[in-house]
Parts: C-alpha cells; structure tokens; sequence
C-alpha cells in the first residue's frame, strides 16, 4: 500500500455511504430496471465523468477484486486510464485489461466482446437514467408512467425513426424492457450491445451520478429491445473486418488517420483486439 | 305483439335508458371562489350535451372535473363502462381512470397545441393511442392513421407532416382523429371552435356532427358559442356563477328562455 490510501478510507468513500449504497444495490437487483433514487456524494471528478459508476464500484469492491476500466471499449483512454488509477490509489487493489481476467469492470458506452462469465459484476456509468425524459419533461409523470408501465410515448419515438428514416434509427441508449416489466436506458452503449445485456451471467450495475440513481439487471434476466412486429430490432453491421485483427464480428470504430480522407475500420475494444491477434501470431 | 326483430331493438333502447354519465351535486372551488356549485347532470348514449355560459361561468372547470383532470370537493361522477359496471370516476384507482381516459373517453382540448404532440408527425399524433393500447405493428398503425386522416379530410399525404405546418382548422381536424381512433364512448370537447373563422368553423361543426351521427358518439360540449350548441348540441346546460341557471332540450331552452340570464344570452347573439 502507498502511503496515500492511508489518508483515505478504503475504496475513497466512508463506510456509511457505501452501506446505504449497498443497500439501494440491493434495492435495485430485488426490482430488475427500476431506478432507485441514493444520496450521490461528491466525488474528485465532475459530474457527468462517471461518478455515478465510481461510487457504485466503490460500494462492491473488495480487496480481492481485479478491476478493469473500459471507455469506448478501450482501456487506454483519459477516463479509464484515470478511473482505473484511482482505484488503484484508494483500494490497492489489482488491475487488468483483460476482460476475463477482471471480477469487476467499470465501463463507459461499451459492453466488451468476450462474453462475460458468472461471479462478474459490470458497472456502467449513465449520464441520464430516465428513458422517458426527453419526451415526458415531468419527473412525476414520468413515475406515473413506470409504475402503470404506460410506455406507449416511447414507442412513439420509434415510430417517428421508421417514418423519418426507414427504419429504427436510435442507435446507441436503445430503450429495453426488462424483465417484462420497466423501460429501462442500457446507457450511451451501441444497439449493437444490446443483446448481451439478455441474460447475462454477470451481475450489471447502473450509476447516475448527477442524477443521483441507481439501477441493475440482475443475472440471467430478460432483456428485449424495443421494436415493432413488421421492424424487429437489429443490430448494426459492417462490411469490413478490423485492420488490426480482421474480427468481422465486434463492434467497429471509424478512425480518420490523415487530412486526405484516409480512415481505418478497427475493433473499439481494444483488449478483444488484442487478445485475437495474439492468437493469430 | 313483439317480433324477435322488435326485442332486439328493444334492448338497444333499453341500454339508451341507462345514463352514460351521471354528474351528481359536483361542487369545485377555488379558495373563496366557487367555480361550480353543486352541478347535477346526466348524459345518455348517442347525445350531445351542449355546457353554455359566458367566461368564468365554472364551464370548463366543470368539464376537467368531470374528466377527472382536477380534484373535487364533493360529489360524485359516475360513469357505465362498456361492461355495463357503474364507476365512481374520482374514486376509481389511477390506473383503471387512465385506462377509460385511453380508451372509452376522450378529450378535444380548445388549443390544438395543448391536445397534440407538436414535435412528432401527424401520422404518430394519430398512432399514439394505438401504442398506448398495445399496438405493435407499424404497417397496421400507418393504415389506421391514413383511414382516419380521411376521416377527418386530411389528405393521406399530409400524413408525415408535421402538425406545425398544419392550418388551425386541420390541427383541429388532427386532435379530433388523434382522440377518435380508439373509438371512445365519450369525447369532452372544450371549445373545439374557438379561434377558427367562421367558415372553417362551419367545417368543423359539419364534421363533428357527422362523426357524432356515425360513431354514436356521446359527446359533452362546452362553448361560449350558441350557434354551435344549436347546431350540435342535443340537450342544453346554461351557467352562471357556477351555478347550472337552466336545462333542457336545446331548442326549448334557445327559442323559450326561462331565466333572465339565458334570456339575456339570446338577445345577445348578433343574428347576421
């Protein structure tokens, strides 16, 4: 241990706080996509930069955990790079890159390729929990409305997608039914995601920091996507393979490389990446 | 002697013997100010009760108490439910209320704005209720949407347009077939002319009228109007104060008024 963890308490935040987080945890996986309201506290970083994640990995870590940040997908970025250090600083606990490997990952608009194993936990940090804000303004409203499951106005939306684009045209924050019963935000992450959050053997955890709520899918739950009969929901495709490691099967990011139009189409998670073209070798 | 064709038609008048809606001793106030005053009323299938009064009558104050968008302080709305159970509106748990308000009523709002998703197309405008209620097709929603477009003679090509670039006249025509689509028993309309000229006014007045004939509407009406209640309104509720000041048939009550008030409001009325 550095002599800086011993200045905080362990994880950064006071037992107390991560108790009554703890318990709102519970809260949440006993009612699988209801947004639990919890005391977020102030953290070293601003609101909107994952501090909604941060408290809830401070909640559940522990000294044996093995911690990985992901931003994008990628592990080498400000914010996870920041993130990860923090916790190393705070807990001393171990960190990795690599998706197996970790018990416990934070993450920022990805969910990563290798699929996730039991005894796993995701946090994922949501800039806005409410999937209904931007077409109900009021939050009382919007309570009425998850408590009576009125969720035709969201189907609104896609309605709109179809008739203004020809087809669902949402592409990252894809509304979800979970469990058959609450609209739920998967937070900023691509639709091409959305599928893995479908019983997932890992436990998921949502933190909004700023808007101060908390929300899980708990393992193994049912999570369906939004559509119509004659519009199902799909994911995107490409038709290029990754530069680096030819993957035609995870999610690609555009790179622009030069000022002549030049780019390149390469895996944004950057461990999977890594890992296939290790294999490769 | 009765006929089976006679018992069937017996029963239809049967069900239109029993009142859609009974309003019973409503009171509302507002602080000191009493909006309405111990209003009683009753409305039977297929009818269209015209409410009458100048402003600040308690006219509209009524209508949202009836429609359960305010609390009241004493009396009861009872409505009968297609399942023929008789219902204490301000009673009844909220998600049953919401679910009539959906389905088996509807609310025309006097400013088309407040009445429609001004953001959204006409079509989606339409389509709402029908995903609010389960709808999950988009192929079926659309034809709806286009058959009640025509309807309300909106053309089916208007149908991605946004209500914005609609005339007052057609945003109105909108709300009506946004509200209609579902079928509902009961439409509350609150001044559905108000701010349109006259001959678009008379369009409207055409197509409600012909809505209500073929749909078997019920439909409650409030207006500052008398030329609309006597074109639509079956029977007739004159207010004043809050206070229901005369009742009956329109006709009677518009070419034989008994109260000074109402007498007054006739008189009043420029005949061109």
């Amino acid at each position: 241990m550095t002599s800086l963890t011993q200045n905080f308490n362990f994880a950064y935040l006071d037992e107390q706080t991560k108790r009554t987080i703890r318990r709102t945890l519970l809260k949440a996986i006993a009612i699988p996509g209801h947004q639990i309201p919890f005391g977020s506290r102030e953290m070293p970083l601003s609101y909107g930069w994952g501090t909604g994640g941060m408290q809830v990995t401070a909640a559940v870590i522990g000294q044996d955990d093995v911690f990985k940040v992901i931003d994008q997908g990628a592990d080498d970025t400000t914010n996870a790079v920041n993130i990860r250090r923090f916790f190393e600083k705070v807990c001393g606990v171990e960190t990795t890159e690599s998706t197996s490997a970790a018990t416990l990952i934070q993450t920022r608009h990805r969910i990563p390729e290798t699929p996730l194993q039991e005894g796993q936990i995701m946090v994922y940090q949501v800039p806005i929990p409410e999937p209904l804000r931007w077409l109900e303004p009021s939050e009382v409203e919007t309570r009425k409305m998850h408590a009576l499951s009125e969720y035709g106005p969201m189907y609104v939306r896609l309605y709109e997608d179809i008739t203004q684009f020809g087809q669902i045209a949402t592409a990252y924050d894809y509304p979800v039914m979970v469990n058959q019963r609450y609209l739920m935000r998967p937070s900023p992450i691509p639709r091409f995601d959305n599928p893995k959050l479908n019983m997932s053997p890992a436990i998921q955890l949502f933190g909004a920091g700023r808007e101060k709520r908390i929300y899980a899918v708990p393992p193994y739950t049912e999570v369906k996507s939004l559509d119509f009969e004659d519009y199902p929901f799909q994911v995107e495709t490409w038709d290029k393979a990754c530069e680096f490691c030819g993957s035609t099967e995870s999610y690609l990011d555009e790179v622009v490389t030069d000022n002549d139009g030049g780019r390149l189409w390469i895996c944004s998670d950057t461990d999977f990446c890594r890992s296939r073209g290790k294999r490769e070798e | 002697m009765i006929t089976d064709c006679d018992e069937a038609r017996l029963i239809t008048m049967q069900d239109r013997l029993v009142p859609l809606l009974t309003v019973e001793r409503l009171s509302k106030a507002y602080g000191a100010v009493v909006a309405c005053d111990r209003v009683s009323l009753s409305l039977y299938p297929g009818q269209v009760l015209g409410i009458i009064g100048e402003s600040g009558s308690g006219k509209t104050t009524l209508l949202k108490a009836i429609a359960t968008h305010l609390p009241i302080d004493s009396g009861r709305v009872c409505y009968t439910s297609t399942a023929g159970q008789a219902l204490d509106l301000h009673e009844l748990p909220l998600p049953r209320r919401r679910q009539l308000m959906r389905t088996e009523w509807g609310f025309v709002q006097q400013n088309p704005r407040d009445g429609l998703r001004m953001n959204v197309t006409a079509g989606a405008n339409i389509g709402e209720r029908l995903m609010e209620v389960g709808g999950r097709h988009y192929g079926q929603i659309r034809q709806t949407a286009g058959l009640w477009l025509d309807q309300v003679e909106i053309s089916q090509a208007r149908m991605d347009d946004f209500p914005h670039t609609f005339s007052g006249g057609m945003q109105q025509r909108l709300q009506l077939a946004r509200v209609l689509v579902t079928s509902p028993r009961l439409v509350l309309m609150d001044e559905p002319t108000g701010g349109l000229d006259v001959s678009v006014q008379a369009k409207l007045l055409d197509l409600i009228r012909s809505l209500v004939r073929t749909l078997q509407l019920s439909v409650i009406l409030v207006t500052h109007d008398i030329g609309v209640v006597r074109l639509l309104a079956h029977r007739l509720l004159v207010m004043q104060g809050g206070q229901v000041v005369e009742a009956g048939l329109t006709d009677q009550v518009l070419d034989d008024p008994q109260h000074p008030y109402t007498q007054q409001l006739v008189s009043a009325t420029l005949v061109p």
